[in-house]
């Protein structure tokens, strides 16, 4: 189960929407160990496709360098599918390498409805998993 | 020349659970043969089978990726600081 507030669920479809039609992508951190994803971090998607999303890996090394200097883990890891379901395609298996994060997949597809969903991706695995969106995690 | 190395999440199995470990070597090369001798099955998930950096895996030293300085023949000096991260990448497109 997935539990994050509703301004973090609103910005994470914000973002998808307004990078679409690349592909958006971002993380949510959360104190380590906690499961809470409290602080979200949109990121660049250097590949600037609709089909593909990278995080610059200088990006990459300097967020992770201040999770740990606040003693976070990346809690969610998000991006968008711009014209395919919201569920984790062979490459988004096959790349993903944080085996404690939560793997959000948001499609932008249809204009109106929203779609997304979590996932927990280890070594190959998909399981997906029940969102509860609350008003606040304070 | 000992460096600390920084370990992510994922490979920490092979450094029994270890964040941060030390190794030796003049250049990234022989740094990755002496993490291999120490944490057995390292290496392979850093290098592929020709050889080569794995491509989305990132590597840096001084909080420069070795893709632009290098790579495996980067020099490592006392004090360093290295730094393993996975690529953090995916997309709708099968590969």
């Amino acid at each position: 189960m997935l539990t994050l507030a509703t301004a973090t669920y609103d910005a994470i479809v914000a973002h998808a929407r307004r990078d679409h039609p690349d592909e958006a992508c971002g993380v949510v951190a959360g104190p380590a160990g906690s499961d809470r994803p409290l602080r979200m971090i949109e990121m660049l998607n250097a590949a600037r496709s609709p089909t593909f999303y990278e995080f610059d890996s200088g990006d990459l090394l300097q967020l992770y360098k201040e999770m740990d200097g606040n003693d976070e883990e990346p809690v969610i890891v998000y991006h968008s599918h711009t014209a395919t379901e919201a569920y984790p395609s062979r490459t988004d298996i096959s790349l993903a390498q944080e085996p404690n994060a939560h793997y959000v997949l948001v499609s932008t597809r249809e204009p109106e409805a929203v779609e997304f969903r979590s996932f927990r991706i280890v070594d190959g695995a998909v399981t997906e998993e029940p969102v509860e969106v609350v008003a606040s995690l304070d | 020349m000992a460096v600390e190395v920084k370990i992510p999440t994922i490979l920490r199995t092979y450094t029994d659970g270890a964040k941060t470990v030390t190794a030796a070597g003049g250049n990234l090369s022989a740094l990755l043969d002496d993490l291999e001798a120490k944490h057995t099955g390292l290496k392979a998930r850093l290098i592929t089978d020709d050889g080569s950096l794995h491509r989305f895996v990132n590597i840096y030293v001084n909080d420069e990726d070795v893709r632009f300085t290098g790579s495996l023949d980067t020099a490592i000096a006392d004090g360093d600081s290295v730094t393993i991260l996975p690529a953090v990448a995916g997309g709708s497109l099968p590969r």
